[in-house]
């Protein structure tokens, strides 16, 4: 296979070297259960020991606040439907935001259906939800507030912290979805005010079907899967050993090399802007111009649609994507972009192209002539291109 | 995803463009729902003459009027009014359920662009005088019936 322009770290990352080489002895050497007695399982409770502890010290949480899942959708699942649970005596209310990832969006219709009060906030132009509306939300009935880190689409950062400080005034759980700021952005639950807060290691470099979902001391949670006594009685099932460790080594890899990879990786993003911006015309950058990702482009292309530019750039091995991965299953433009206030047909338009350390200025350089030859021979055959070309 | 002749009619689409002074020209879809087809008709002697398109949307919806031109081409009035989805979506050596709307649209497109055309000449096409085209159900129609 020739060598693929992969830019659509978003939806999920390589594994690095490093954490491969220290998952691969946890398969086949040190494969003891770590719930059995005997010597050899005690390599996988070390390991795993050590993995929760990475996690923990990457974003200032204490190691018994770390609970292992299969994932981030499971984390975010878990998070909503068990504080949901545990708190349905004192009350039914739970504050979101419109853009939220899936896991958590659908978790909470889950959760209107069985009779529970969800508020969606609105956000403005750029993503970001106000502070004012989701104070002036929170009733006696508020159990808990979900607001993600970082959009997955359009790389917005909210105001974590603000949140955290509102929900702590307010005596009222706070949940962030971190899934996208794990391992780009620096975090302190502590600081922050985090009660509880999802990620997935396949964000980050580390192995798919692995998460974790930090839960603050003190706070009862039901289990969302019941079984075993594993993670404290909170998450039965045999531990993913292996994919626990990797996600270990791919936190403490992302944490120690934030700075370096950040400054890389937003000049890289703020070139890639820049250079669509000059070459094609009729483009509109989704998200907040400096507050977003570090990695994150996000763009609409007036008057052609995204699947036919994703399919176009496949055919120069170009890896991006339209809106979430998710939502390209469905016929329906993304509600992040709705959300935004994005007409439907400027909606269609999005391009995702989400970067990581390891891509270059040769690469962007090659995507944005691509995309600029891309663009013109779609709209070439674009009959709103036709009509704004007529009108102008 | 898609079939070979799919990306073949998407990446190099037949007959893209406009006619002047066509005949007949048809255009269905709707922006929000991501597609637009215009399809434009030369008639000579009840016969199609040529045919072009312009498309807004997705893969299959550029691969779907491509393949709908080159059914319609050089074939009579009566014949062009015999194409179903179906024929476009076959001649695709078919779609993704999900996209089965494009090809939907396609024939409706070729309609369209008749009826302007039985409109404008005065010509009576069989099978066009109660023929509703409703843009906006197209998705839903397609959901129920996949």
């Amino acid at each position: 296979m020739d060598k693929i322009i992969y830019m659509d770290h978003a939806a999920t990352t390589p594994v690095s070297k490093e954490v491969l080489d220290e998952m691969l002895p946890y398969f086949c050497e040190y494969y003891g259960n770590p719930s059995s007695i005997y010597y050899l399982s005690n390599y996988s409770k070390i390991a795993i020991d050590k993995a929760r502890e990475r996690v923990a010290k990457a974003i200032n949480a204490d190691k018994n606040e770390i609970y292992f899942t299969a994932g981030g959708s499971e984390s975010d699942n878990w998070a909503i439907k068990g504080i949901a649970s545990k708190f349905e005596d004192k009350g039914r209310h739970i504050i979101t935001s419109k853009i939220e990832h899936h896991a958590v969006l659908h978790a909470c219709e889950y959760l209107e259906k069985k009779g529970y009060k969800i508020t969606y906030l609105d956000v403005d132009e750029y993503g970001m939800i106000s502070l004012e509306e989701l104070e002036k939300s929170i009733t006696e009935e508020t159990i808990l507030i979900s607001i993600m880190f970082a959009n997955n689409e359009i790389g917005t950062i909210e105001p974590v912290k603000e949140i955290g400080a509102i929900a702590r005034k307010h005596n009222v759980l706070f949940h962030t979805d971190a899934v996208q700021a794990v391992g780009s952005l620096p975090i302190d639950v502590k600081e922050m005010n985090i009660d509880l807060l999802s990620m997935s290691a396949h964000k980050l470099y580390g192995p798919k079907g692995v998460g974790a979902l930090y839960v603050k001391k003190g706070i009862k949670i039901d289990p969302l899967i019941h079984g075993g006594a594993q993670e404290r009685n909170k998450r039965a099932g045999t531990e993913n050993v292996a994919g626990i460790v990797g996600l270990g080594k791919a936190i403490e890899l992302a944490y120690s090399n934030l700075e370096e990879n950040t400054e890389k990786i937003t000049k890289l993003r703020d070139y890639l802007i820049d250079s669509i911006q000059k070459k094609i015309p009729d483009v509109r950058l989704n998200g907040h111009p400096t507050n977003r990702l570090p990695g994150n482009v996000n763009m609409c292309f007036k008057y052609i649609e995204g699947e036919s530019l994703l399919l176009s750039l496949d055919m120069h091995k170009i890896a991006a994507s339209s809106g979430s991965a998710c939502t390209s299953g469905s016929l329906d433009p993304s509600h992040v972009l709705l959300a935004i206030g994005l007409p439907h047909e400027i909606a269609h338009g999005s391009l995702r192209l989400s970067l990581g350390k390891d891509n270059t200025k040769e690469e962007i350089d090659f995507v944005v002539e691509k995309l600029a030859t891309i663009v013109d021979r779609l709209r070439q055959m674009s009959p709103l291109y036709e009509k704004a070309q007529e009108g102008k | 995803m898609y079939s070979e002749k799919v990306m073949d009619h998407f990446m190099n689409p037949r007959n893209v463009g406009e006619i002047e002074n066509a005949d007949g020209i048809g255009e269905v879809g709707n922006p929000k729902c991501g597609d637009i087809m215009k399809m434009y008709l030369k008639i000579e002697d009840g016969i199609i003459t040529d045919v072009k398109f312009k498309t807004f949307g997705c893969g299959s919806a550029i691969a779907s009027s491509s393949m709908a031109t080159e059914l319609v081409k050089g074939k009579s009035i009566q014949e062009a009014m015999q194409i179903t989805n179906k024929a476009v979506a076959e001649a695709l050596d078919g779609l993704p359920p999900v996209k089965m709307h494009c090809s939907v649209l396609a024939e409706q497109a070729i309609r369209k662009a008749l009826l302007d055309y039985s409109k404008k000449s005065g010509v009576k096409i069989e099978g066009l005088e109660d023929v509703e085209f409703d843009d906006e159900d197209l998705h839903e129609i397609h959901e129920i019936e996949d």
